[in-house]
């Protein structure tokens, strides 16, 4: 953990970056983003398991983006958004550089997308992985459908539409949302069974094959939703139908925009 | 007197497979369920799953989507894509509880006018048996919950 804040300082001294995105203790027991930009505060900087956000959100954000390039405190989900964005060409090589945290806490610059490839190949990583869920996919789909169909209705009915999920969501980066469209309405605005059901499919559609499972959706949704549920389903039928799973290479095809001949489904007759 | 329940169905349609199919149906004087209304599409990858949800909410009991057999695509590659999506699609209402046999996918060619019938009939059939779409009124709060009928 000294590492990673003896990385920042030295970022920041030698001004090879204008700030450091990471972690600071936040109310109670979370953690928050900070944005440093002073070298002599570093110490502000935590990291543990407590740190579950995806801090690769805040490179599409204009007023990040004012404050000049960035280091990025990276776990492994975060570089994997990175290469996610990369494959979308919404994120360019050297635009920021990361300080990926190793399993035993320790901390290393990258900026190559060759690099960050290879460090998700190998797997290490320290907190913010969505790895001790409480329900897996596996746990609904065992249910019959009247009763999946009562507990995504139960749970969709608390969404209040604050839209915590999108901004959350490093992939959302769209400047108008279809949420946001309103010739045609496609999606009811209002917080009702009936507009909760459409943003949330919509939403677990739109990330098909691009959702990486980082798991800051669920995270900031104020009335918990179990959101990751639903990308996480999506991204198990992308992967067993297509073979396709997200952020693992800066130049791979959207796999809803490919297709194969032979794809197999049982269901069109 | 009890009356039969007349299920609506949309069919959203290609316009160079299954339209043209459905046309065939009519001109070769073949008669099927009058209770489908088609929308015709360029093509199957037109077809936004949006389209079929806000099907539903304009208080479809069914939806049909239609297109060419694969390799028969006017654009090449149009219903590959679209079959790709629906995939994904039909995966995740199920995981939702949402009651995906309301929604069927079929690949009718221009030739198959008798197809076309035969596919429409049996939605209509299947469908008027499950009856009205009930559970997506009530979500839509159309419709009070079961208790206070």
């Amino acid at each position: 953990m000294a590492t990673m804040i003896e990385t920042a300082k030295e970022l920041l001294q030698l001004g090879t970056v204008a700030v450091v995105v990471g972690y600071e203790k936040g109310s109670g027991t979370r953690r928050r983003a900070l944005f440093l930009r002073a070298a002599d505060q570093v110490d502000r900087l935590v990291l543990d398991e407590r740190c579950a956000q995806n801090l690769a959100v805040y490179l599409s954000k204009a007023e990040v983006k004012e404050l000049g390039r960035p280091a990025i405190v990276a776990t492994v989900a975060t570089l994997r958004s990175i290469l996610q964005l990369a494959s979308e060409k919404q994120f360019v090589e050297g635009q920021a550089v990361f300080i990926a945290i190793g399993q035993s806490g320790d901390a290393r610059v990258l900026s190559k997308l060759s690099e960050i490839e290879e460090f998700v190949r190998s797997g290490s990583s320290v907190g913010g992985e969505k790895s001790d869920l409480e329900v897996g996919p596996t746990e609904i789909q065992a249910l019959p459908r009247a009763q999946r169909w009562e507990f995504w209705q139960d749970e969709l009915s608390k969404c209040i539409r604050c839209y915590a999920c999108r901004a959350s969501c490093p992939l959302c980066y769209c400047k108008e949302c279809l949420v946001e469209c309103n010739r045609p309405q496609w999606i009811p605005v209002g917080a009702h069974r009936e507009g909760n059901l459409y943003w949330h499919v919509s939403r677990a559609m739109h990330l098909a094959g691009r959702c990486i499972g980082c798991g800051s959706c669920s995270e900031a949704c104020p009335v918990g939703i179990p959101l990751y549920l639903l990308n996480a389903q999506v991204a198990e039928s992308v992967s067993t139908q297509f073979g396709h799973v997200a952020g693992l290479k800066a130049d791979a095809t959207y796999p809803l925009s490919a297709f194969r001949p032979e794809d197999r489904e049982s269901f069109i007759k | 007197m009890s009356e039969q329940f007349e299920p609506k169905i949309t069919a959203f349609v290609c316009n160079w497979c299954t339209y043209a199919g459905a046309d065939l149906t009519g001109t070769s004087r073949m008669k099927y369920a009058p209770n489908v209304r088609l929308v015709r599409t360029p093509c199957t990858g037109r077809i936004d799953f949006m389209l079929v949800l806000e099907a539903f909410r304009q208080g479809a009991d069914g939806v049909i989507v239609s297109g060419c057999h694969p390799g028969d695509c006017h654009y090449t590659s149009g219903n590959y894509h679209a079959r790709r999506r629906w995939m994904v699609f039909r995966s995740l209402l199920e995981f939702m509880g949402f009651d995906a046999s309301r929604i069927r996918f079929t690949w009718v060619s221009a030739a198959e006018g008798a197809k076309w019938a035969e596919v429409v009939n049996s939605a209509v059939a299947e469908i008027r048996a499950a009856g009205p779409f009930t559970e997506y009124r009530r979500m839509a709060g159309a419709l009070p919950p079961p208790g206070e009928i």
